[in-house]
């Protein structure tokens, strides 16, 4: 009993929240060692600042307002180039999942078009728009549609055709089917490709913004590299580090409030 | 409403043979115009897949309310029978008729596997089953009533992943249950099912059959089984029927009795003596 008792002790023992903090630690020492080498004058300032210094540039820009614009102005970019790619990419998913048609229609140009890397067209974008907000967004969207529309396929295609059967057997009509049995049995790999998507985001908004604008993250840490002010470029580094987190994180809480029927979800 | 109706009405669940279940009493509180299963009528029916030739030409005819067996090797057609009684599957030539007042609802099709939304709690998953009703303010309680006779209506907030086998493939009985049809048609329902789970999920088949008296039509490779539940064996041999043997025994029925085994038997014999000639 006591033995028992005394190999159960740890796992009771775990203090609540430090399961959240866990993952914090290693980003967390790694600052700490770096602050530590900065200051020991290991690592030069010219070459990478000490997180102190970051931390203080981004103070500044913050006080200035600066860098709340640039954030909000990525921010929106990347959202609505989300929006407008994930929407179209959803739409083809859906339209090339349910109907044979549409899939031999326009499966093939997507696949085609698919392995141009998006980045490649910047400088036919830039031709279309200008460095205009139209240029990133366009780029966004395009980057954001394959990764949705592939996934969103594959999901309604895996769909057990069994249960499908179920539905007609029951008399379910097409939108019902859809709605209770399709969608629901689309989801799981929907939310892998939005995952996907996001990433691809950040990357494109970031590159479109370092060649070609005039506001948003990618522009500012391109500004400091022209005035020398490597903390403000370090700064920008860790803001999409932590932007990316963000979204990674928001989608995955839209996972779990979604997929609470999913064994992989479930707590014992 | 229902122990309302059984004191009301003793006199007359008495009377009833044991073979015709004391359905009244269940169905009249939702369907009082349809009180009892739907006779079926099959004549020169055929199907093929290609080439194959699978049914070749069965002739038929179940009486309302009988609890019909279909016994036969794997591949001789008894699945693709069931599937085109239940209309999951379109008839090359013959006809299929039930009464003349059937309608879609009156015939459900339970299958080996559960076949239950992952997504859906246990009680929406017997919802499912209301069909088009399934919109209705009394969906909600009828689809409690068919769980709790399952005896599964303390699960009905949980996702189907955490039910065992036999707990599912009971909540698909549930589903098929919550319309009140007068056909229902099993494709190997217990299949999948451990031995001890087999043997109460047959009581149960057995119990909700006599309860409610819908046309029972029983697909399955277990001739023991066959010869425990249903009113009349009926062994299919490439594509025809081969022999339609009555069991008269009384219900409740005693497993392993001698009646029973000789039966058993005799069906075995006749279906490996076909293995022989080939």
């Amino acid at each position: 009993m006591s033995l028992i008792d005394s190999v159960s002790l740890p796992r009771n023992f775990r203090l609540p929240g430090i399961d959240r903090l866990l993952p914090w630690i290693v980003p967390l020492a790694i600052i700490v060692l770096w602050q530590v080498a900065s200051v020991a004058g290991l690592v030069p300032v010219r070459v990478l600042p000490a997180p102190s210094d970051v931390a203080l540039a981004g103070w500044k820009l913050l006080l200035s307002g600066e860098l709340g614009r640039n954030i909000w102005v990525s921010f929106w970019r990347a959202s609505i180039g989300f929006l407008i790619g994930g929407g179209i990419g959803f739409a083809f998913g859906l339209a090339n999942g349910l109907s044979q048609l549409s899939a031999k229609l326009t499966d093939t140009t997507l696949q085609m078009v698919r392995n141009v890397p998006h980045l490649a067209l910047i400088p036919l974008v830039i031709l279309w728009f200008g460095i205009d907000e139209s240029a990133k967004l366009f780029l966004v969207a395009l980057g954001v549609f394959f990764p949705i529309y592939l996934n969103t396929l594959h999901g309604i295609r895996t769909v057990d055709p069994q249960l499908i059967e179920m539905g007609r057997i029951y008399g379910m009509s097409d939108s019902e089917l859809f709605r209770r049995v399709i969608f629901p049995g689309a989801l799981p790999s929907i939310f892998v490709g939005i995952r996907f998507a996001l990433g691809i985001m950040w990357l494109t908004l970031i590159v479109a913004e370092t060649i070609a604008a005039s506001s948003g993250l990618g522009y500012m840490a391109m500004q400091a590299r022209e005035f020398m002010q490597i903390d403000v470029v370090v700064l920008s580094i860790l803001i999409y580090a932590l932007l990316g987190k963000l979204a990674d994180s928001a989608s995955r809480v839209l996972e779990r409030a979604t997929l609470a029927w999913h064994p992989g979800f479930q707590k014992n | 409403m229902q122990t309302a109706l059984r004191t009301i009405l003793p006199e007359t669940e008495l009377a009833i043979p044991a073979n015709f279940a004391p359905h009244a009493r269940v169905a009249r509180e939702e369907r009082p115009f349809q009180a009892s299963g739907l006779p079926l009528s099959i004549r020169g029916l055929r199907k093929s897949f290609g080439d194959n030739e699978v049914l070749r030409g069965i002739d038929l005819h179940i009486p309302a309310g009988q609890f019909v067996a279909i016994v036969g090797k794997s591949g001789c057609g008894k699945s693709t029978l069931l599937r085109l009684i239940a209309g999951l599957e379109k008839i090359d030539a013959g006809s299929i008729s039930f009464g003349a007042d059937a309608q879609a609802a009156d015939i459900r099709v339970m299958f080996q596997e559960p076949r239950l939304l992952p997504w859906a709690r246990v009680l929406s998953n017997v919802e499912v089953g209301l069909g088009r009703d399934r919109a209705s303010d009394s969906a909600q309680s009828r689809a409690e009533k068919a769980l709790t006779e399952v005896g599964l209506v303390d699960k009905r907030d949980q996702w189907p992943s955490v039910l065992s086998g036999g707990q599912k493939q009971r909540v698909a009985l549930a589903r098929a249950l919550v319309s009140r049809p007068r056909v229902l048609a099993f494709d190997e329902p217990l299949g999948a099912l451990d031995a001890l789970t087999r043997i109460s999920m047959q009581r149960l088949l057995e119990r909700v059959w006599r309860d409610q008296g819908f046309t029972a039509i029983l697909v399955t490779h277990d001739v023991s089984e066959a010869v425990a539940l249903a009113d009349r064996v009926l062994v299919i041999e490439e594509g025809r029927i081969a022999d339609d043997v009555m069991v008269n025994a009384s219900r409740p029925r005693v497993r392993g009795s001698v009646e029973l085994a000789a039966l058993e038997g005799s069906i075995l014999s006749h279906l490996l003596s076909a293995d022989d000639r080939t």
